[in-house]
């Protein structure tokens, strides 16, 4: 890559300064993680006292006792219930997805620029304006406090169909296609065990983002699910915060547990993001 | 015309492998038909729901002056519009969004646009650690986000403020006057990383051949990246403003984790909020008639701001 700066090279100054706007910005993006890891294992004192960015006397384990107590044992249970949910709306999700994709993209269907239409405006549409009509919609269904008030919302993802269609342009050949049909295989099965197959990755990537953007629902949850042992997470951990004068250092203890699943994710299967920031800014 | 599109299409692909044109159809909504379906019922139904909710009222069937009777949906005609949109907490919440939105998308987009650039010019080679350091907060729950940062805040606990209380300056971050800033930052610390990842990836696309060509034609780098790279990265920059416009519209996590500390925020601080308090009964006009009233109030504010920037955008393009 050395070769893209040609004759030019940065002087001395440009590169000191853009360390040290990058490792400011890295610092911004890093640090409140850091405090947070660090006030973690702190009981409320010692967060009054000591200095946020050192250790003090190790706290962990009442803080982890408080964290049980306070949610009445019910914490891995709302951990529990955020993978459940995400990963139910994640793989429903990327079906949906990917095989609404390839109905668009490769079958010409009388409706499907309606439904090409839908989408978008779908990706445009603030959709937690949705929340309190589905919520009233949910109720005549008789789906309010029940896991599917959460999943099946979570399920229709425009992003997703989105990013389907462009894979589905993008890698799976019409010839292929054709020869399976000529081989005599049925429509389903082609797209299961043809299309499925060649869109593997891809899957990846629409899966991860369904299931971050169903972990990360906040309104959603809260509007429809009342009892406390539905509850996911990050619902969870709200109504903790609503208590007066809380320990904090077992609240942050439970905001860290929280998300530490979808840091696995996140890190274990970055690439696959990065496929599908990178689809998004190109087309 | 569109008959003759009709039929050059149908040329290719299915039709002349002997398969109908019906059967192509009838396949194709097989595959169609699970979206179709649940979109409506999360998408339409909902909207129509909420039309039909926003012109009734549950209303006691006595008619006394203290009610009486069973609760009966009522047709109110526009009297739920007309409330809400007198109601001063909707235009208060409403002006706090824009005002926010004015200054954090900027700054936001801004930011993340300089770090992609930084990113991409190879001064600094290994730039993996940045890439992710800089995208990790996008994986934390906008809730615990704004959780996490309401108690670096707080006053007993904030590490910031042990620094600058030391040197006889904190600031205090729940202030009337502040709160707005700590919550664009929430908002921004969680999404500029997301965005600097779409505009990396709009750089990197770019041919290298053409800063290449820039350089022998005697180009500075700078000029390399105001002529080539921010016209290259603008559509991916403008969907990011119009997109971003779009979620400040439904900010609710922020303010609704922020109120728990700082009971002066009340229960209608952002238009969502209040939608959101207005069908729990916590906030007046109390209901599912005023709330979807609300939440349709919003979705045409939204529609008209959306529109609104799509010209603005062609016209600049133009």
């Amino acid at each position: 890559m050395s070769a893209a700066w040609g004759a030019a090279r940065p002087r001395r100054a440009t590169v000191v300064v853009t360390w040290l706007v990058l490792i400011g910005a890295l610092l911004y993006f890093l640090g409140p993680v850091y405090w947070v890891v660090v006030s973690a294992t702190k009981s409320n004192q010692d967060l009054y006292t000591t200095s946020g960015l050192l250790p003090a006397a190790n706290h962990i384990a009442e803080n982890y006792a408080t964290l049980l107590a306070w949610t009445q044992n019910q914490f891995w249970r709302w951990v529990g219930n955020s993978v459940f949910y995400s990963a139910a709306a994640g793989v429903i999700g990327t079906l949906v997805s990917v095989a609404v994709g390839y109905g668009l993209a490769k079958f010409k269907t009388p409706g499907g620029a309606a439904v090409q239409v839908a989408v978008l405006a779908g990706l445009l549409f603030p959709i937690a304006l949705l929340t309190v009509p589905l919520y009233l919609l949910f109720i005549q269904l008789g789906l309010v406090n029940t896991p599917w008030a959460v999943i099946i919302p979570s399920c229709v993802s425009p992003f997703g169909v989105f990013l389907g269609r462009i894979y589905v342009e993008a890698s799976v050949p019409d010839e292929l296609l054709e020869a399976a049909r000529l081989d005599g295989a049925s429509e389903l099965r082609i797209f299961f065990a043809v299309v499925l197959r060649l869109l593997a990755p891809a899957m990846v990537t629409i899966f991860l983002f369904i299931f971050v953007a169903t972990w990360n629902n906040f309104l959603l949850p809260l509007m429809m699910l009342t009892t406390n042992e539905l509850k996911p997470v990050t619902v969870g951990l709200y109504g903790m915060m609503s208590y007066f004068n809380p320990q904090y250092g077992a609240v942050l203890q439970g905001a860290l547990l929280g998300v530490l699943p979808l840091i696995v994710l996140f890190l274990g299967l970055q690439r696959y993001w990065q496929a599908g920031l990178a689809s998004g800014a190109v087309k | 015309m569109a008959a003759r599109d009709r039929r050059a299409r149908g040329g290719r692909g299915f039709g002349r492998r002997g398969f109908g044109r019906s059967h192509e159809a009838r396949t194709g909504w097989m595959f169609l038909s699970p979206f179709v379906l649940l979109f409506a019922l999360c998408f339409l139904a909902p909207i129509v729901v909420s039309v039909r909710a926003a012109f009734h009222r549950d209303l006691p069937t006595g008619g006394g002056l203290y009610g009486g009777g069973e609760l009966v949906e009522t047709f109110v005609g526009v009297e739920n519009f007309a409330q809400v949109l007198a109601t001063p907490a909707l235009w208060a919440g409403l002006g706090r969004v824009v005002l926010f939105g004015i200054f954090q998308i900027p700054v936001m987009i801004g930011l993340a646009l300089l770090l992609a650039l930084l990113l991409d010019s190879e001064v600094v080679r290994r730039v993996t650690v940045f890439r992710l350091g800089f995208f990790l907060p996008f994986a934390i729950p906008g809730v615990i986000a704004a959780l996490l940062w309401t108690y670096i805040y707080s006053p007993r606990l904030s590490p910031i403020n042990q620094v600058l209380g030391a040197v006889g300056a904190p600031i205090d971050f729940f202030h009337p006057q502040m709160i707005l800033v700590s919550m664009a930052n929430m908002t921004t610390w969680t999404f500029a990383g997301y965005n600097m990842l779409i505009f990396l990836a709009a750089l990197q696309a770019i041919p290298r051949e053409l800063y290449e060509a820039a350089r022998i034609d005697g180009a500075s780098e700078a000029r390399i990246v105001w002529a080539i790279k921010i016209p290259m990265v603008a559509p991916a920059a403008l969907l990011a403003v119009l997109l971003s416009i779009i979620g400040t519209i439904q900010l609710f996590n922020e303010p609704t984790v922020l109120a728990t500390v700082n009971p002066w925020m009340g229960n209608d601080f952002t238009p969502m909020v209040l939608a959101y308090n207005a069908m729990t009964g916590q906030a007046q006009p109390s209901g599912a008639g005023p709330a979807s009233a609300v939440s349709i109030v919003m979705a045409v504010f939204a529609g008209v701001l959306a529109a609104g920037y799509a010209l603005a955008q062609r016209r600049l393009a133009r």
